[in-house]
């Protein structure tokens, strides 16, 4: 009888495995898979292709993981950061200087964002809801500033700033600042009071209110934050592809949110680590980037998004309950001759 | 009328020898019980003493390991808690799960009304069906009101009714009386006589002695998941009882220190929420152990939460060491040197998914910071020295607070806001659903704590914990103040009779 109560331990040990851990490892196979067997995966100019694409979703990632991890979701995201670009190509025609426009957009994603955390904070909204709507709200407004016009005449040192590489490496100069955010994202998250109380709000709202922590205030923050990301990256997005147009990065948010979810973020708050969402970034991206490869339709890439994502929200389950039910029988497996 | 001797009739339903294992925790180790027609037995131990797991085992949510479960001298494989129901043993639970939007008839009917013709539910049937239940168990509640809006008292009434509907024999009634006022604690127990009377058998679990003493006939005491002894209540005194509980002699339950008050270290003036709680003034002096009485829903739990800032206050005010408090801030309240143990130690208390360590960390996010990041040294070393002094047991501090047991638990929320050094506690049930010898080890600390020059306010709907310990008692009557008794007038009557409203002001 011990035999089979000895495997049931292995196997609960075995799932209590960390899921961020557990999505690394499959990166990192399907990065290997890839450069051995997909044709022109390994050359520099697809690698600094799949890096250039992927930095838009890794961007939005950074303050999506906060926002999950404290029990809320944002939506409108990909809205903001076409909404970004379009104001800046608009305000681009209009004869303004570059210098002046970046900084006003970057305001205007805090503002959407900061409108988001109220109606959320204020109103009590679920932040689902709250987000869809101005997802669509964001969307038109954008299309309503440029209509149908595509900006693409910004000023050369930005765009090749955008599409630029290090050096003569394949990764984009945009990579600095990248890392730069992800290590601030880090410690913000894992280091200080503040992101140890994100933990708490999502783990238990009630409880972290009774332990004086400013539940309301951290999540207005948070949506603030995740605006001005989201307009950042499609300030990002207009000059990389050196185009502004109202429908910029349209469903980046089903990406963003598919990645954060599949890198071991609980979309019930309070679980995860930056280090699983951004494996689970560059998996997604990776993927996307094989499929381009072998000449999968843009359409059924989406489709493969999202059947992730619908994976990622039910795997750390499946996995618990399977360890539960392991456990259960392996009860009953010991009951005649106890 | 059947009664239990030993020769009489057989027990409608028995556990011989069993046990049950859960991984390495032996939860039963060759338990048995008799539950004759007509008695009321009950089930004493600590938390962790096993009864759950007996519960569980009769209810059919678990099967044993070894042993056997005997119904009407037969052995039996409850195959799941529907093969249980089928057998006539129904489980009341302390805090029960009704449809809030459908009546009281249609809760206790869910699924196998009565029907008319075409399949149509027949309302009339149905209510009196209902009409007829409540008149068997001797209370006066309208089958068409619906659930929404009854108090946990009348939701068990509903529960023991929809029982009763389904012919059961046998009731297990765990903790039924935990969330209970006194006047609905008797109206239970009238309840429970009669289903004595009318034969059936009932278990009956409660963490209240003097409740066992009054309503149960015979008692089985479970300890570390052995069975300890069976016996009449008859002639036990409560000693007798915690000792085999416990299986020492408790020093003593309520081990008040008298103590000289000093300074005022929490002041409330005038504190009114509008429809809540109305005109509320109070101070608790340095040292003082105070204790706030009064029926469920009589606004106790409401001040205490507008004091530390969960609910904003409409008018008044609160100060601290002289200090006014901003309303509606816990985070000024605590930096004030106000802590609040709450009421609901699972959804209030604790992060259920946190680790103890983290828990506890909780309440030191300013203090243990290190140019702006957590000094997760210090987070450990914080969290460790409590939960140490306070001997919470557990294997690993990183362990999440839900692997503790309720006592535990309780113990994990005190030692993360001592670990503050508050001026003032306010504590909310302490001791609701911890076992008796947890329970002693509270009272010591909040004695303690008051005789190191802590001011405590003690609120609690355990009377004996309030006369025990309290130096004051305040009483709330519908939102008010209706009383401050000292210590040395403090009876049940005289609380009690403020807490209905019945005393001179």
């Amino acid at each position: 009888m011990s035999e089979p109560g000895f495997l049931a331990h292995r196997a609960i040990r075995w799932s209590a495995l960390r899921w961020d851990g557990a999505v690394g490892a499959v990166l990192i196979v399907l990065l290997l898979l890839s450069f051995s067997f997909v044709d022109g995966f390994g050359n520099s100019l697809n690698l600094s292709f799949l890096i250039g694409n992927t930095l838009p979703i890794a961007l939005i990632a950074l303050p999506m993981t906060l926002l999950v991890v404290s029990g809320e979701i944002d939506l409108s995201v990909a809205s903001t950061a076409g909404l970004s670009g379009a104001v800046m190509g608009a305000l681009w025609n209009q004869g303004m200087t570059i210098e002046t426009i970046i900084p006003l957009c970057l305001l205007l994603g805090a503002v959407c964002g900061l409108i988001n955390g109220l109606l959320v904070t204020r109103l009590g909204l679920p932040s689902l809801a709250v987000t869809i709507g101005t997802m669509a709200a964001y969307r038109g407004i954008a299309q309503i500033v440029l209509g149908s016009d595509a900006v693409t005449d910004f000023p050369t040192q930005y765009l090749d700033f955008a599409a630029g590489r290090l050096g003569d490496t394949f990764l984009p100069q945009a990579v600095l600042p990248f890392v730069v955010l992800l290590a601030i994202a880090v410690v913000v998250l894992h280091a200080t009071p503040f992101g140890r109380s994100l933990f708490a709000i999502g783990a238990g709202e009630e409880a972290a209110r009774f332990a004086g922590i400013r539940v309301k205030r951290q999540k207005l923050i948070l949506f603030t934050v995740t605006g001005l990301m989201a307009s950042l990256t499609g300030i990002f997005w207009a000059l990389h592809y050196a185009s502004a147009r109202y429908d910029n990065a349209t469903g980046l948010e089903l990406s963003v949110i598919a990645a954060v979810l599949l890198g071991g973020i609980d979309f019930d708050g309070g679980k995860g680590t930056l280090g699983g969402a951004i494996a689970g970034v560059f998996l997604l991206g990776a993927a996307q980037n094989v499929m381009s490869l072998k000449d999968v339709s843009a359409q059924s890439q989406i489709v493969v998004t999202g059947v992730l994502l619908v994976v990622s929200v039910l795997g750390p389950r499946v996995a618990r309950q399977i360890s539960v039910a392991r456990a259960g029988r392996r009860a009953a497996a010991s009951t005649p001759t106890a | 009328m059947t009664h239990p001797s030993d020769t009489g009739p057989a027990p409608v339903l028995a556990l011989r020898d069993v046990s049950k294992s859960f991984g390495a925790v032996r939860a039963l180790r060759g338990v048995s019980l008799e539950l004759f027609p007509g008695e009321v037995h009950a089930l004493a131990g600590e938390n962790g003493a096993g009864k759950s797991t007996l519960i569980k085992t009769l209810a059919g949510v678990h099967r044993p390991d070894a042993g056997q479960v005997l119904l009407d001298g037969e052995p039996v494989v409850f195959h799941g808690p529907g093969d249980a129901r089928d057998a006539g043993i129904a489980v009341i639970y302390q805090e029960p799960t009704l449809f809030p939007d459908l009546s009281i008839a249609e809760n206790i009917f869910m699924g196998r009304q009565p029907r008319r013709a075409l399949g149509r539910i027949d309302h009339r049937a149905t209510h009196a069906a209902t009409a007829a239940l409540m008149r068997r168990l001797g209370v006066d509640l309208d089958p068409d009101r619906p659930a929404r809006g009854l108090s946990i008292a009348d939701q068990q009434i509903v529960e023991i009714a929809k029982a009763l509907s389904f012919e059961a024999r046998v009731l297990i009634m765990d903790e039924p009386t935990a969330a209970l006022t006194g006047s609905e604690v008797a109206r239970l127990f009238g309840v429970v006589r009669t289903l004595r009377e009318q034969g059936a058998a009932v278990l009956f679990i409660s963490h209240r002695l003097e409740e066992i003493f009054e309503i149960c006939g015979r008692v089985t005491t479970l300890r570390d998941g052995a069975w300890i002894a069976c016996e009449p209540v008859a002639g036990m005194t409560e000693d007798d009882l915690v000792r085999r509980m416990v299986g020492r002699d408790l020093d003593e339950l309520y081990p008040k220190q008298d103590v000289t008050p000093g300074e005022i270290a929490l002041s409330v003036r005038r504190l009114t929420r509008e429809g809540v709680f109305t005109d509320v003034s109070f101070e608790v002096r340095r040292g003082e152990i105070v204790g706030l009485a009064g029926l469920v829903g009589a606004g106790r739990t409401e001040v205490a939460r507008a004091v530390f800032g969960i609910d904003r206050w409409d008018a008044g005010e609160v100060s601290v060491d002289g200090r006014a408090l901003v309303n509606g801030a816990p985070s000024t309240a605590m930096a004030a040197g106000l802590a609040l143990v709450p009421e609901d130690r699972r959804a209030q208390g604790l992060v259920m998914d946190m680790s103890i360590e983290r828990n506890i960390g909780l309440t030191g996010l300013r203090t243990t910071v290190k140019g702006g990041l957590m000094d997760r040294g210090a987070e450990r070393s914080r969290s460790l020295d409590w939960a140490v002094k306070l001997q919470v047991k557990y294997a690993r501090i990183a362990d999440t607070v839900n692997t503790l047991s309720g006592g535990n638990q309780q113990k994990v929320v005190l030692a993360k806001w001592l670990a503050t050094s508050p001026k003032v506690l306010i504590v909310d049930e302490p001791t609701r659903g911890i076992d008796v010898g947890t329970k002693a080890e509270v009272h010591r600390l909040l004695s303690e704590l008051a005789a190191d020059g802590v001011a405590v306010l003690m609120i609690s709907s355990d009377l004996p914990e309030i006369l025990g310990m309290a130096d004051r008692v305040l009483v709330m009557h519908e939102g008010r103040l209706a009383a401050e008794i000292p210590r040395s007038d403090a009876t049940e009557e005289t609380v009690m009779a403020a807490a209905t409203g019945r005393a001179a002001a």
